[in-house]
């Protein structure tokens, strides 16, 4: 392990995680001695309208992957049309590699509380809810806990603060399905039915939940909607670039000396981040790596200076997603880390299309066929040629992202996949481990 | 954008090059396909809504990152598309989902029922690739299991395209199927109890487990005909044949007046199956499994091929000559003229059927005694049916659709006829048709209708829809209806307060009676109060104007209005008739079976025109067998009064009614006192009923009458009947798959009969001390009927049973109908019968 230079460690912008460290920082009594609702004060003394001026000045772009202006996807509700609004708030964070709304969500709660207040208030809700993802049992105890605490000090509730505004913040909890993290999805499990991507459109801002007029956020956009309103668009837009200004909450793991959240001005490099980490795992040496989540396509070593901004990873061919960068040394076997990927989309699928259902079914098979040895050179057309039938072709994202590694690997590292069929590398599976095996 | 297209709401686009216009909202592969392209779709259907899921029909749209499917993108101005036929891009990405769905389908289509009418073998054949190239095992299901008694799933051959959860949850309102599971485990199913960790069902069958709900939907035949592969099959048709080897006639269904559209299906000489077929106007695409499934009386063991008599010695029946036959009928039916003959044509016959029974009535019996009504009936009914229903067609499905209010009284929709039920329900979802029922209670199908309910103890709702304000208020929005069932016949003053509301409020009126032949009897002249084409038997005017269409001399035909069902029942009964006509009718219909009995075994001479043995065909002196519906061509008037004409499906040596009765009438003497024809003929009537076309013709050619219609009845709402300690108001009305003679026999059809129970209010239940699934005993004089209680909201001192289901047969075993008081008692065991 190495010690992060002066200059790189300058490049911490600790926001969003400052009070990560903080003892008792999910209480609200240190919270509110941390800065904690003055933000929602301000906030409530504003008219929405002016609210959603200020995000759409600051350049915050949605903390989810897609990177939509957040305070454009806020003008889109229409006011004054009579149905309800509703603010969701995406907590079901799945992206294989990710790591960061769950730790947010359990050390400092009631940045979203706070967050969820001001930005029902923008958009004229008066109910909000918290999507969170099943297993995360402790972040989701922490949640409640912290909407209790609000509710009982006049934050949630009728008349907030006097100001007249209501809002109900509900934390519900979802049953562990990674397509739940796709809006539409998410909007359907929370009704109640099963958790299956819609028809778009009509778009939520439209018609989403209830049919009526919804936002649907990141943990990460909505809990730094108060350090916004706090610190003005000026200083948020000091942080980050141009196109992509803030912080951003960096999440790294794999052949690192010290993985965990870094988080950073957008633009960072991986170089840089490395450093931050304390350099790769001793005897390991970087190979390829994922900007966002597994379902951006990889990238190599090759781009270990890329911009980690929006338009930088674009232009890097990839996508900054969730900033999850999982990171692969020349120890990894990228055919291997693409089946156990596969395994997952496979599993994850919601079976609603075609491609997406049938395709990682068989590719998923395909893959045990080439790691225990018995894979032909017809088997790699077979998988571009399916994850080109699957990418752009299926219903939702889900799709795409499956066909991802797949593409990128059979791209980048072609060779390693003809060393298992030429017998260059000894088989990573058995063929006792392809019976029965689904 | 042109002018013109700004005005007309139209777009322009392209379409593998080919400039199109299109109306705004409407989807791209729908406009394909009016251009005669074919993009192929398994998911689409153009009565649901759009999926987007199987990703068949993608195409290439200029300008989008990704192809698009068809079957959800929204055509656009200037839009550029280009199918596979124009676009490589197209063309690899319908291969490749085709690919991934053959992947997994297994190759059964050689003993697949669907083989050979399948959407996914067509499309394969044009679409697909020749071989797989993935070498694992494909994903293995039981197969089959029953998801109801009569619908299979074979979840192997299922490609996931969700058209029979849509078609249930949207179109049918019965959300008893839905996706289970995820991934490649996803798969269709009903609610199985071990899904949810409950008992095992060991070999995959439904209906093990304590809590398993079937598809008990009266619609789910239709997700078999819609299912694009061979993964829902029906228990009746499945393994019986190949599609390429059946002869498909289109037909017209017999059951009930909601008048469908019908494809038969028939292999060497036998029907197969019956689909539903395509009438955007009446039944759009479904029907309901009565009509899908309901046909095998026609085959059954029981159908009569030969004449029979009954041996003057013995008493037996015995099998006879048609010319003998024929011959006793006629001697029969002449020798009883005199002291008269009644004719009891049932509601199950063609417009040409019942014509001849009317025509046979008047000029072969010199009377007015006929009536189709095999049901409890009144005379202010058959006022009604002249003043409001006979010769008028004034209310459509389309009308149904379009309006903005209904007011449903003395009907339930989808018990008695669902395909009026599907029409109120596509109003429901689409327009937010405002439904009231006037009813005891609010039914499973008008909770599906979003209806609101007025709630009625039978015999109140004649002072209801004179008295209640809310009725007429939402009755008198423009184009409001209000629909009354033939039930409300039995409710004094029922249908003259809805004529009076009608008139009053300016909402249009429907009638609905339960049975395919009901309305067209009317118009064809089977009441004793009607001629046909609704002219009055006591109409001077309209007798003459009848007289000339059948030739005879004026002052012949019978003048005074006959006696209706009931009357001719009674006069038989004590015997004062010299003989009966029977038509299509079971006795226990009929107000009181035990009256109808006696009065087949009263009447001197009974004639019995039949399909299959019956408790009229044991009493008869002499049967004549006809030609049941597949047998013969014919029409039938559905409840809007529009003609349902169908063709013969089956050529058979099986006679009409209309010809069996011109052949009677041929033997039967002319009295000297009665010049019946001008064709000086020296013995014998001609009747001119014999083939179906003559029939058309002769009614074709009878001028509009000119008789003034009769004003509406005017009879006053009688007092409510009074129930005492332990008796409550009997309300009932049939299930649609019941103990009806034409579903008799077809097991697996009645297993996805709804089960019979006694509905009661908490008020009894608390009097009774039972709780849902009690046994409950409700009886009078004559017998008694024991059912399962399930508790409902009904008003007090009411309960509810099914009319003729097993184990409540009310006619026959309580010899009453609805409205009357009945005994009720706690009984000590559940389930048991009378």
């Amino acid at each position: 392990m190495t010690q992060p230079g002066r200059e790189v460690l300058q490049k911490l912008t600790p926001v969003l995680t400052k009070r990560w460290l903080s003892p008792d920082a999910w209480k609200i009594g240190v919270y509110e001695r941390l800065d904690g609702y003055a933000a929602l004060r301000k906030a409530l003394d504003v008219h929405p309208d002016d609210l959603i001026q200020l995000i759409k000045d600051s350049g915050l772009r949605g903390r989810g992957g897609a990177g939509f202006p957040t305070g454009l996807k806020w003008g889109f509700i229409p006011q004054g049309d009579g149905k309800p609004h509703y603010l969701v708030i995406n907590a079901d964070e799945g992206e294989p590699g990710t790591c960061k709304d769950l730790p947010l969500m359990t050390y400092d709660p009631h940045s979203l509380v706070e967050g969820a207040i001001i930005a029902a208030y923008a958009i004229r809700a008066d109910r909000a809810f918290i999507y969170i993802r099943g297993e995360a049992v402790h972040a989701a105890r922490r949640l409640r806990n912290a909407v209790d605490e609000a509710r009982a000090k006049g934050y949630l509730g009728r008349n907030i603060l006097g100001s007249g505004f209501n809002l109900e913040l509900v934390v519900h909890s979802g049953a562990g399905a990674y397509i739940c993290g796709e809006e539409t999805a998410l909007l359907d499990s929370l009704e109640g039915f099963r958790g299956q991507p819609r028809l778009r459109p009509p778009f939520p801002a439209i018609a989403g939940l209830y049919a009526s007029p919804t936002v649907v956020n990141n943990v990460g956009t909505i809990a730094s909607v108060p350090y916004i309103v706090l610190g003005g668009a000026d200083w948020w837009k000091s942080m980050g670039t141009e196109k992509s200004s803030g912080p951003m909450i960096y999440s790294l793991s794999g052949r690192i000396a010290n993985p965990g959240q870094y988080e950073c001005g957008l633009g960072i490099t991986l170089r840089e981040l490395i450093e931050l980490a304390g350099g790769m795992k001793p005897g390991h040496n970087l190979k390829f790596w994922t900007p966002g989540g597994s379902s951006t396509p990889l990238l190599t070593a090759e781009h270990i200076d890329t911009a980690m901004d929006f338009e930088g990873v674009a232009a890097a061919g990839s996508i900054l997603g969730t900033t999850a960068m999982q990171i692969f040394s020349d120890q990894d076997c990228p055919v291997y880390a693409t089946w156990r990927w596969l395994e997952f989309y496979h599993h994850e699928s919601c079976g609603k299309c075609t491609p997406c259902r049938e395709g990682n079914y068989w590719m998923v098979r395909t893959y045990r066929r080439i790691l225990s040895g018995e894979g032909t050179y017809a088997d790699l057309d077979t998988l571009q040629d399916t994850a080109d039938n699957i990418f752009g072709r299926s219903f939702c994202g889900l799709g795409d992202g499956a066909a991802t590694p797949v593409m990128s690997t059979l791209k980048f590292f072609r060779q390693d996949y003809l060393d298992y069929i030429e017998g260059r590398t000894a088989p990573r599976l058995s063929a006792k481990a392809l019976v029965g095996a689904h | 954008m042109t002018d013109v297209a700004k005005q007309t709401n139209t777009v322009s686009l392209t379409i593998d090059g080919i400039p199109v216009t299109a109306e705004k909202g409407e989807l791209v592969i729908r406009v394909a396909e009016r251009m005669g392209i074919a993009i192929p779709r398994f998911c689409d259907h153009p009565l649901l809504a759009p999926a987007g899921a199987c990703r068949q029909c993608l195409v290439d749209v200029e300008g989008q990152r990704k192809p698009v499917a068809s079957c959800t993108q929204t055509v656009a101005e200037g839009m550029v598309v280009r199918t596979q036929l124009t676009s490589e891009v197209a063309a690899k990405a319908q291969g490749g989902v085709m690919e991934l769905l053959l992947a997994n389908h297994p190759l059964d289509c050689p003993t697949c029922d669907k083989g050979g009418e399948c959407p996914l073998q067509n499309q394969a054949m044009t679409n697909g690739r020749a071989d797989s190239r993935f070498h694992e095992k494909k994903r293995e299901y039981e197969k089959p299991i029953h998801i109801s008694s009569q619908v299979l799933l074979d979840r192997e051959r299922c490609i996931l395209c969700q058209r029979c959860t849509r078609f249930s949850e949207e179109i049918a309102g019965d959300k008893f199927i839905d996706l289970m599971d995820r991934s490649s485990g996803e798969q269709i199913n009903v609610y199985r109890d071990d899904f949810f960790g409950g008992r095992g069902t060991g070999d995959g069958q439904v209906g093990e487990g304590e809590g398993d709900i079937a598809f008990n939907s009266y619609f789910s035949g239709n997700t078999i005909q819609i299912c694009p592969v061979g993964a829902l099959t029906g228990e009746q048709y499945r393994f019986r044949a190949r599609p390429f080897d059946l002869v498909s006639t289109p037909t017209a269904c017999e059951h009930c007046a909601a008048g469908c559209s019908m494809r038969a299906d028939h292999r060497r000489g036998k029907v197969l199956r019956r689909l539903a077929g395509d009438d955007p106007a009446v039944n759009e695409e479904w029907n309901c499994d009565k009509g899908r499934w309901g046909f095998q009386y026609q085959v059954a063991d029981d159908r009569i091929m030969t004449p029979l008599l009954r041996d003057a010695a013995t008493g037996e029946f015995r099998e006879a000559s048609w010319s003998e036959a024929l011959l006793a009928a006629a001697e029969g039916l002449t020798a009883a003229k005199s002291a008269g003959v009644g004719v009891l044509a049932g509601g199950r016959l063609t417009v040409e059927d019942a014509y001849a029974y009317a025509k046979f009535a008047r000029v072969a019996l010199d009377t007015n005694d006929v009536d189709f009504r095999a049901r409890p009936l009144s005379a202010e009914e058959a006022d009604f049916l002249a003043s409001s229903v006979a010769g008028v067609a004034d209310v459509t499905y389309d009308d149904v659709e379009n309006a903005p209010a209904a007011v449903i009284v003395g009907l339930e929709p989808e018990e008695e006829c669902p395909i009026l039920f599907l029409r109120l329900r596509k109003a429901h979802v689409g327009r937010k048709i405002q439904v009231t029922a006037v009813a005891p209670f609010l039914s499973r199908g008008f909770e599906k209708l979003g209806a609101a309910l007025v709630a009625a103890v039978p015999g109140d709702e004649a002072r209801l829809l004179a008295g209640d304000p809310a009725i007429a208020a939402t009755l008198s929005t423009p184009g409001a209806l209000l629909i009354v069932g033939e039930r409300l016949a039995t409710v004094p003053g029922g249908l003259s307060a809805a004529a009076e509301l009608a008139a009053r409020t300016g909402a249009r009126l429907a009638w609905v009676p339960r049975r395919a032949g009901d309305r067209g009897a009317i118009d064809a002249g089977c009441l004793p109060n009607l001629l046909p084409g609704g002219r009055p038997v006591g109409d001077p005017a309209a007798r003459a104007e009848i007289s000339l269409a059948w030739n005879v001399e004026a002052g012949a035909l019978p003048s005074r209005p006959g006696r209706d069902t009931d009357a001719i029942v009674a006069a038989a009964a004590a015997g004062q008739l010299g003989g009966l006509l029977v038509a299509g009718v079971d006795p226990g219909d009929l107000a009181d079976p035990r009256l109808a009995d006696q009065a087949l075994d009263s009447a001197g001479f009974v004639v019995s025109l039949e399909i299959r043995h019956s408790a009229v065909t044991r009493r008869a002196d002499v049967v004549l067998p006809v030609a049941p519906a597949a047998e013969k061509s014919g029409t039938y008037l559905d409840w809007e009064g529009r003609l349902r004409s169908f063709g013969t499906v089956l050529p058979s040596t099986a006679m009409t009614d209309g010809r069996v009765l011109e052949a009677i009438a041929a033997l039967m003497d002319v009295p000297s006192s009665h010049p019946a024809t001008t064709q000086n003929r020296t013995k014998g009537i001609s009747l001119g009923t014999g083939d179906v076309m003559a029939i058309r013709r002769e009614l074709g050619a009878m001028p509009p009458s000119k008789a003034p219609r009769p004003a509406a009845p005017a009879v006053a709402a009688s007092a409510l009947p009074e129930a005492g300690q332990h008796e409550a108001v009997l309300a009932t009305w049939h299930h649609l798959i019941d103990l009806g003679s034409m579903l008799e026999g077809d097991k697996v059809l009645a297993g996805t009969a709804r089960p019979p129970v006694a509905r009661i209010g908490k008020d009894l239940a608390e009097a009774l001390g039972v709780a849902d699934g009690d046994a409950v005993t409700v009886g009078t004089d004559r017998g008694a009927i024991t059912l399962p209680a399930a508790v409902t909201d009904l008003p007090p001192r009411v309960v509810w049973l099914p009319t003729n289901s097993p184990g409540s047969t009310i006619r026959r075993s309580l010899g009453v109908t609805a409205g009357a008081v009945v005994r009720l008692s706690a009984s000590a065991s559940s389930g048991a019968t009378s």
